[in-house]
């Protein structure tokens, strides 16, 4: 024991640095999240926080559990692979509560958001200036939206 | 009990693994989705897109993301025949009302739809000092709101320029591939509306992803691949002149 006869002072200097351990652990407790370090270095909550946004798009699962008849036309049409919201809109909430009725469409603006004749876009993608086409009329009022032929020619 | 100091070295590392399980606190709870069986990404087919800017509206949409700002957006390149090394390219509005036929027809023009990359090695979460964007065990990088101090370290990394400060809420905010609807087993809001299908989420540890297939039998590229960021959206047929 002779070797500590003098040490006292080492003692109370490491009783300090011990004190402060335990406050900088107990602060870290506090302060840290649980989940942090979860997965890695950051807070594993902030996956479910930023998963828990609601959903606007519906999906077309949604759309198609109800409207089969549209979506039986469309699968057989050029708008195939066209999901209903891409033209309709976001409309979860219709589905939630299908007594909330999306408002009309206007085809004279909608459809040529994708069919104006742009030399940027996809040759073999069918495109038309509108001014000549149909001098402002709308689509609908020859085609058939779900479906795109002209009536004449959908009946062959 | 005699504890002898060999007793206690050996317990150390047991008291250790034990402390840090007290700090990871239990797991949440996730019902049908496993985080550990998903790696996603995007395939970007640019020859089908046709710059209608479905995607950018959606995006917004169903984020609610503030006017003028763009988790994604859609440039139209012009590459001249006589200097196919500098395109011209414009993005007006982020190609959220799509694009006014331009008068010139020379040259080589086409779209171009942009997104975080969803990079494997993300420059944008190393240079985040308190941990506030990480990669999730899914391969998506996310932004954790509370944490963010809005630094904008990590809108200067991002080589691709994909994100920005929200000035509603003063912190970084970027493509969170609609996290909260993917982990519900929907396609991302930009997918979802793509009219011809250019975009489409893939997840790569799903062996019946199509996009396997795809990247055997296509020409596909990411972008900046010098860049080293691993980068999970594969463009098709990606022009030489895109940077």
């Amino acid at each position: 024991m002779n070797a500590f006869k003098n040490a006292g002072h080492l003692f109370r200097l490491a009783g300090v640095f011990l004190a402060g351990l335990m406050l900088f652990l107990t602060l870290r407790g506090f302060l840290v999240p649980k989940s942090f370090g979860q997965y890695g270095h950051y807070r594993g909550n902030s996956l479910s926080e930023v998963a828990a946004r609601t959903v606007n798009f519906a999906g077309h699962q949604s759309c198609e559990a109800c409207h089969s008849d549209v979506s039986d036309k469309k699968a057989k049409g050029k708008h195939a692979l066209v999901n209903c919201e891409a033209c309709h809109g976001p409309l979860a909430k219709h589905a939630d509560d299908p007594s909330l009725q999306p408002a009309k469409l206007d085809t004279a603006m909608l459809c040529p958001r994708c069919h104006e004749a742009n030399p940027a876009k996809p040759r073999t993608f069918p495109q038309v200036a509108s001014a000549e086409h149909s001098t402002g009329l709308p689509c609908d009022t020859c085609h058939q939206p779900h479906s795109p032929v002209i009536g004449a020619r959908a009946a062959k | 009990m005699n504890i002898t100091r060999r007793h206690l070295l050996l317990l150390l590392p047991a008291a250790g693994v034990a402390w840090k399980h007290v700090m990871a606190g239990t797991p949440e709870a996730a019902p049908n989705y496993k985080i550990t069986e998903h790696w996603w990404g995007m395939l970007i087919d640019l020859p089908k897109c046709i710059g209608c800017g479905n995607c950018v509206r959606a995006c917004q949409e169903e984020n609610d993301v503030p006017d003028g700002y763009f988790r994604t957006w859609v440039e139209r390149y012009h590459v001249s025949d006589y200097d196919i090394e500098n395109p011209q390219v414009d993005s007006p509005g982020g190609g959220k009302n799509g694009f006014v036929a331009s008068k010139n027809k020379e040259g080589k023009n086409f779209f171009v739809p942009k997104l975080c990359n969803q990079c494997a090695d993300s420059p944008c979460t190393q240079v985040c000092p308190v941990g506030a964007t990480f990669i999730s065990p899914d391969g998506v990088v996310l932004v954790d709101k509370e944490y963010c101090l809005g630094c904008r370290y990590c809108v200067q990394a991002c080589p691709y320029g994909c994100r920005f400060i929200n000035p509603k809420t003063d912190t970084a905010e970027k493509c969170t591939l609609c996290y909260h609807r993917i982990t519900k087993g929907l396609t991302t809001a930009c997918c979802e509306n793509c009219p011809t299908g250019a975009r489409q989420l893939v997840d790569l540890k799903n062996p019946a992803d199509p996009i396997h297939e795809f990247l055997k039998t296509h020409s596909v590229q990411v972008l900046k691949p010098s860049m080293a960021t691993h980068a999970k959206v594969f463009y098709n047929e990606l022009d030489g002149s895109v940077r």
